[in-house]
């Protein structure tokens, strides 16, 4: 990560959050310390598959939806 | 004793789109007081297939754990739901997500259209299970008793169909049998009866109706003991089905004596 201290503006969840720049979408997972494997994201209203989240950019103004399995019935 | 039971009647077991399960319960992961008590509840319900949700990853809690830290994939079949949704769109979605996780491409397809009642949208889950079958998931579609539905979600090439015993968490059973009948009567595909049933006996009436499984969650995870509740549902089911494939005496309404009549003694009200 480089310490350039630039951040920009994303939706994650529905939640406006600053996150820094230059992170790719895999970055932007582990700064949450969540862990690729068990979740899924959702870019743009497209899904990321995850062989693509260490190649896409996090852009300002992205929306991110970052969902995993739950308990239900 | 067993050994008897194997020989005089044998049952198959539960395919739903290729895939073979022995057991006839499905259950469900929510509401459980705590994850460990669900994990031995499932154990004991003998299930081999048991029902998830696709939920936002809650960001402030990083505790918060997804389900899977629980339940191992390689040893449970996973399917997860659509619950919750309203709209076709939304159950797509969701639909989607769930099989981006890379488990499978199955889904229990839920659409609600009332939220007093939690019934089904019986429109917009036909359109969704077109869109779903269309991208190649097998489609397990909740619904509710009614065959001309059920036999619209075949048609749509659903790969089950799921008629709903009673409204979801209601506790209520079978409220429904002869609707239930002709469902399964009237339908090449599994039916599974998901949602309403909330004690052991209404698995078993559930069972005897012929139907090819039972979905349920609530009934285990607010029973005092879920544990012992999800042992009695899986004997439960096991009877209802064993019950089914025995046949059942004719119901008469008049009795008729299980004893001789003849060799009875001198004396009696019939005694000469």
């Amino acid at each position: 990560m480089q310490a350039t201290g630039d951040q920009i503006e994303i939706t994650l969840n529905g939640e406006p959050r600053r996150v820094p720049a230059g992170l790719t979408v895999a970055g932007l997972l582990a700064e949450l310390g969540l862990h690729p494997g068990l979740v899924v994201v959702e870019h743009n209203r497209e899904i990321l598959e995850r062989a693509r989240l260490a190649e896409t950019p996090v852009e300002p103004g992205d929306v991110f939806e970052v969902v995993h399995f739950v308990g239900g019935g | 004793m067993t050994t008897t039971t194997m020989q005089t009647v044998r049952d198959d077991p539960l395919v739903i789109a290729g895939r073979a399960f022995r057991s006839r319960l499905i259950v469900g992961t929510g509401k459980y007081r705590d994850n460990e008590t669900m994990v031995r509840a499932i154990e004991a319900s003998g299930a081999e297939m048991v029902t998830v949700a696709v939920r936002r990853v809650d960001l402030d809690r990083t505790k918060e754990e997804g389900i899977l830290y629980h339940l191992d994939p390689e040893r449970i079949f996973i399917l997860p739901n659509t619950a919750g949704c309203y709209t076709a769109e939304e159950a797509v979605r969701y639909a989607r997500l769930a099989r981006a996780a890379g488990l499978n491409d199955w889904v229990k397809l839920e659409v609600i259209g009332d939220q007093r009642t939690l019934l089904p949208d019986v429109s917009a889950t036909i359109e969704a299970a077109r869109i779903l079958v269309a991208e190649g998931f097998k489609v397990l579609a909740y619904t509710n008793e009614d065959v001309v539905t059920a036999l619209r979600l075949e048609d749509a090439g659903c790969a089950a169909v799921m008629p709903l015993a009673s409204p979801i968490g209601s506790g209520l059973g079978l409220v429904n049998p002869y609707y239930i009948r002709e469902i399964k009567r009237r339908l090449s595909v599994p039916v599974i009866v998901d949602a309403g049933v909330g004690t052991a006996s209404d698995a078993c009436l559930t069972m005897e109706q012929g139907v090819d499984g039972v979905l349920m969650n609530t009934a285990l995870a607010e029973a005092r003991d879920s544990v012992a509740m999800a042992r009695a549902m899986r004997l439960a089911v096991e009877a209802g089905r064993l019950a089914y494939l025995a046949g059942r005496m004719p119901r008469r309404e008049v009795a008729v004596p299980s004893s001789p009549l003849t060799g009875m003694l001198d004396g009696g009200p019939s005694g000469a």
